[in-house]
Order: C-alpha cells, then sequence, then structure tokens
C-alpha cells in the first residue's frame, strides 16, 4: 500500500500533507469555511451531522483533482473512537419521557451510525467500492494501514482507497486524520 | 481460507444454535405486539428478550455487555479454543452498543466512556481474560457480515489465527422511536416479500461465530470462502433502485462459482417495501432467480448488529439438517422478480450458501459460506 496523501483537520485548523489550509474559523464554522473553501455546491453539506460535515471536508480536500479518474470502485475506510455519539446526544434530545417534548426526528436518526460519513463520501464522489467503519479505542496507525492494507490484499476490486481516522467527539474535541492510499 | 469452530444465538427464541434451530424448524417467532414498553407512546411488534433473564456475571457489566458475554461464553464452551491468546482476536459487530445508557432512565451508575463501543468491546473481551485491542465493526446492518469478512482478512493475513466473533443488539427506545419516526416499522409481523408488506420488526439478540484457519479445523466444519461489500452511492437511507451495491457484492462472492451448488441465498428481506425489491432486482441482475431464497426476520425481526452473524450460523445449522428455511410472513409474491422464496422449510442437499446484507449509508455485503469434507 503506498499513501500518496494525507490530510489533517483539528478544531483549530486544516493541513494537506503538513502544509496549513489558508481558511479561518475554528470547530464548526472551521468545518463551514472549509467547506466554503473546497465543494461550495453541495448544499446537501448543511443537512449532515458534525461528523460526516468533518468527513466530507477532508475528502474534499483530499481528493482535489483526483476524484473520479477511474476509480469507481474505489473503497473509503474510516475508524474512530466515539462512533456517531455527537449526533446520537442531538437524537436523544428529541426523546424525552415527557410526551409533549416527544418529537423523535427521523433526519436526525439517520446520522445516528457511525457509517453514514463513508456513504455521504461514496455518494459525494461516485464510488461504489467497499465502505467500511471500524471502531477502536484509540488512533492506532499500525491497526488502521494494517486492516487497510487486508482490504486491498483481500478484494481484488480494490485498488485505491480513501482512509483513515475521523472522529467527532464535541465542537472542540475533533479530528480527521485521512490518507488516499493506491494498492501499489 | 476459515474455518468455523463453534457458534452460538442468544435470542427470545433460545440461548444455543440448536435451540434456536429447532424452535424456528417449529414455526415458531418471537414477534410478539407490545403496548407502553420502553415508554413508547406507540406500540410496536418486536422480538425482545427478558432482561431479568440475561446471565449478570457479577456487577460490572450493562444488558448489552451481559448479552454478548453469554453469546460468546456459550460458543467457546463447544470448542477447545483458548480465548486469552494473544493469537485470538475479538471482534464486536454492533450498530448502537450501550447506546441506551444515553437515557436517564437506564444510565445507572455507568460512566460516559461505556458509551464508546470499543469500550464496551474491550470489557466483553476482558471477561474472557484476553487483552488484546479488539475491533469493532459498525457498519449498520451490515456489521455482522463485514465482522465476519474483517475475521477472513486478519486471519488470512496472520495477524491472528482465530477470531471471536459476537454479534450484538439491544433495542432501546433510541432505536425503536427512531424506525418508528421513519415509518420503517410494521405494527404487525412483518412480511418478507410479499405483496401486503409494510415494514420491519426490531429485534433482540446476540450471535456469536468462532473462526480459526482452516488447517486447524475438523475438514467437515463451515468455511467462509469469500466476501465483498460494496456502496450504492445513492442515498444514506434509501435502497438503491437498481441494486447496484448488493448486486455487485454478490457478483463478487459468486463469480466463477457454480451457482447451482447454492442451498440457499438468505437474504435481508427486513419486509420493508424498497429494501425486498431492492434485493429482487439484485438477485435477478446477479442470475440467482433459480436460487431458492429465504429470509429469517420473520422469526427474530431485525436484530441490527447481530443480524449477519445470527443469520449466518442459522442458516448453516439448517442446512446441516438439510433444510432450507422458510420464510415466516410471506405468502404473495409482492416484488417485480421472480424471487425462489417460499412460505415453507424445503429439503436441501446443498452444503453452499450466500449470505446478503445491505443498510443505512448505502452499504450493502455478501459473503460466500461452503462445507468442507465429503457429504
Amino acid at each position: 500500500m503506498n499513501i500518496i496523501k494525507r490530510v489533517t483537520i483539528t478544531p483549530a485548523g486544516a493541513a494537506i500533507d503538513g502544509y496549513p489550509v489558508p481558511v479561518d474559523g475554528r470547530g464548526m464554522e472551521l468545518l463551514t469555511a472549509l467547506y466554503r473553501h473546497t465543494a461550495g455546491d453541495y448544499p446537501k453539506f448543511f443537512k449532515m451531522d458534525p461528523l460526516c460535515r468533518l468527513g466530507f471536508v477532508a475528502t474534499e480536500l483530499l481528493l482535489d483533482g483526483d476524484r473520479r479518474n477511474g476509480c469507481d470502485d474505489r473503497a473509503v475506510i474510516l475508524f474512530n473512537r466515539n462512533a456517531s455519539i455527537a449526533n446520537d446526544r442531538r437524537y436523544q434530545a428529541t426523546i424525552p419521557h415527557d410526551s409533549e417534548h416527544f418529537f423523535p426526528s427521523p433526519a436526525v436518526f439517520v446520522y445516528t451510525l457511525p457509517n453514514i460519513v463513508t456513504g455521504e463520501i461514496a455518494i459525494r464522489n461516485r464510488y461504489y467500492g467497499e465502505t467500511a467503519c471500524y471502531i477502536l479505542e484509540n488512533n492506532d496507525q499500525t491497526i488502521i494501514e494494517e486492516i487497510v492494507g487486508q482490504a486491498f490484499d483481500a478484494d481484488p476490486a480494490t485498488t485505491s482507497a480513501v482512509a483513515g481516522w475521523v472522529d467527532f467527539n464535541t465542537e472542540v474535541d475533533f479530528l480527521a486524520d485521512i490518507f488516499l492510499a493506491l494498492k501499489q | 481460507m476459515i474455518a468455523k469452530l463453534a457458534d452460538n444465538i442468544y435470542s427470545p427464541l433460545g440461548t444455543t444454535t440448536l435451540d434456536n434451530y429447532r424452535a424456528v424448524a417449529n414455526h415458531r417467532s418471537a414477534l410478539r405486539r407490545y403496548r407502553g414498553e420502553r415508554d413508547l407512546p406507540e406500540p410496536f411488534t418486536a422480538s425482545l428478550l427478558d432482561r431479568d433473564a440475561l446471565p449478570r456475571f457479577g456487577d460490572g457489566y450493562t444488558p448489552f455487555e451481559r448479552l454478548a458475554i453469554a453469546s460468546v461464553a456459550d460458543a467457546l464452551g463447544r470448542c477447545g479454543l483458548d480465548p486469552t491468546g494473544g493469537d485470538v482476536l475479538f471482534i464486536l459487530s454492533t450498530t448502537k452498543g450501550n447506546i441506551e445508557l444515553l437515557d436517564p432512565h437506564c444510565r445507572g451508575a455507568w460512566s460516559d466512556e461505556r458509551l464508546a463501543p470499543a469500550v464496551a468491546a474491550r470489557v466483553i473481551a476482558g471477561h474472557f481474560g484476553n487483552r488484546r485491542a479488539p475491533l469493532v465493526v459498525s457498519n449498520a446492518c451490515t456489521s455482522g457480515l463485514c465482522a465476519q469478512i474483517a475475521a477472513m482478512r486478519a486471519i488470512g493475513a496472520g495477524t491472528c489465527r482465530s477470531a471471536i466473533v459476537v454479534g450484538a443488539d439491544l433495542q432501546s427506545r433510541f432505536i425503536i422511536s427512531g424506525f418508528q419516526a421513519f415509518h420503517a416499522l410494521d405494527t404487525e409481523p412483518c412480511r418478507p416479500f410479499d405483496a401486503s408488506r409494510a415494514g420491519l420488526n426490531a429485534g433482540e439478540a446476540a450471535a456469536t461465530v468462532i473462526y480459526t484457519r482452516a488447517d486447524l479445523a475438523p475438514a467437515d466444519a463451515w468455511h467462509a470462502t469469500r466476501g465483498a461489500i460494496r456502496n450504492d452511492a445513492n442515498h444514506i437511507s434509501g435502497p438503491s433502485r437498481t441494486g447496484e451495491g448488493s448486486f455487485r457484492a454478490l457478483q463478487a462472492v459468486t463469480q466463477g462459482f457454480d451457482t447451482v451448488r447454492l442451498a440457499v441465498v438468505n437474504v435481508h428481506g427486513t419486509a420493508t417495501p424498497y429494501n425486498d425489491e431492492m434485493e429482487a432486482i439484485a438477485l435477478d441482475r446477479a442470475g440467482l432467480l433459480d436460487v431458492p431464497v429465504n429470509t429469517l426476520k420473520g422469526y427474530y425481526g431485525h436484530t441490527m448488529g447481530a443480524a449477519g452473524v445470527l443469520e449466518t450460523v442459522l442458516t448453516m445449522c439448517a442446512l446441516d439438517h438439510g433444510t432450507v428455511l422458510a420464510t415466516r410472513g410471506f405468502n404473495t409474491l409482492g416484488v417485480s422478480r421472480r424471487v425462489n422464496v417460499s412460505d415453507s422449510h424445503r429439503p436441501t442437499a446443498g452444503r453452499a450458501f450466500v449470505k446478503l446484507l445491505s443498510g443505512f449509508g448505502g452499504c450493502n455485503a455478501a459473503m460466500l459460506f461452503e462445507k468442507g469434507g465429503e457429504r
């Protein structure tokens, strides 16, 4: 496996292969600024939960210029610690035990799964390849590269992958650390 | 290649694989109608466990963890595997893990940390003395197959010798209210592939399958031979109209395989109008309309993270008994392709099957299983 590009986003800023991306803002404002800096024309972004927004803009930065060059089978293999907890808390708030305020929202509920972000990335880029979400206690690069490497070895259709860590706990505690990898 | 050493199903129909098989062979369903359950304003039909009957294993485990531990303990008791070894990998398949702890009525004294699925997985593995970092697969309703695919890959790559794959989910107020809001639930027992189908039922269960390197298992064991995961790239909550991901996954696991050898394709068959139609299209495109098809949702409901493991294990057991299980709730074909589905158990001599699942996020997974040895 050959890692050809890496993107990191923290609440304080974003970087491509270690070079800072020139956008202002922190936390969720940073993600919105990155969206305007990259895609800009994908209003579905504003329907997404924070985890999907983070994964979406990280992938936009990663794939700039290498989105659809014969990579219909590209895999999206993401890892995190906190699953979909930020959005889970938001959904839980819509189902209190007092019936007056019980209004479960399907639009919020659909994001209560940690793999939805892999689907959002596949839809955006028309990737029909493998999508997978694994949960680890820590951002362990050895395990991550081991599992992505196994995906390349085990499935002949997988020749490139967007992969890595995309974790969102709170607005001040999130991290995307993703890479584009080729089999050869 | 990897082979099955042992398995378990822990469900409202029984606490061993064989008890579950006998219940289903006798046409029993765990689906019941509940009113006021989980403090929900609307009634629902589901397959729910008796929480009080779950073994406790002391005071240190949440209900979700107790369920998973009970399933793993039974499977481990059926094989000689030492779970404490560093060459044994725990893989947990779950969609929501301990999510019910978010509910103030269920919270108790549990810490926030327990909401992290990998922490729950460590607690479960730790119960068996396994100290290796566990892997959690959370790929919506395909998790149980993706977890088995992860086991295939890890054993194949030599990063572990054996893998304990446990799938589990409890049906909390969180999940049921969400599916109700989505209008995805049938208030009656579900009717997969039927013309009158109106939605799914939620189900609670855990299931375990223990895999090891094929050369370390008996020759007549079940083997997991192929697996594929594909995305629809279409919609996060609606199946593809062309069955794209399921078709591609089916194609990947059946390519070059003589499908006459397949006893059954055990599909997802949730009984939502869109899912079953999507699967029918995918089966047609993959050239599998002649192969018997079944779904087990009419017995268990949709058991989420457990489904892929439970349905795989029960299909293995049924084929060991020479049976393709009936699709309970099915009566009149209600999809656009002539899927080979039946409301009766059917005899079979087949020793291979395909398992198919799909889920939110547009994910689809398929696996091919073959029984080793001679008939």
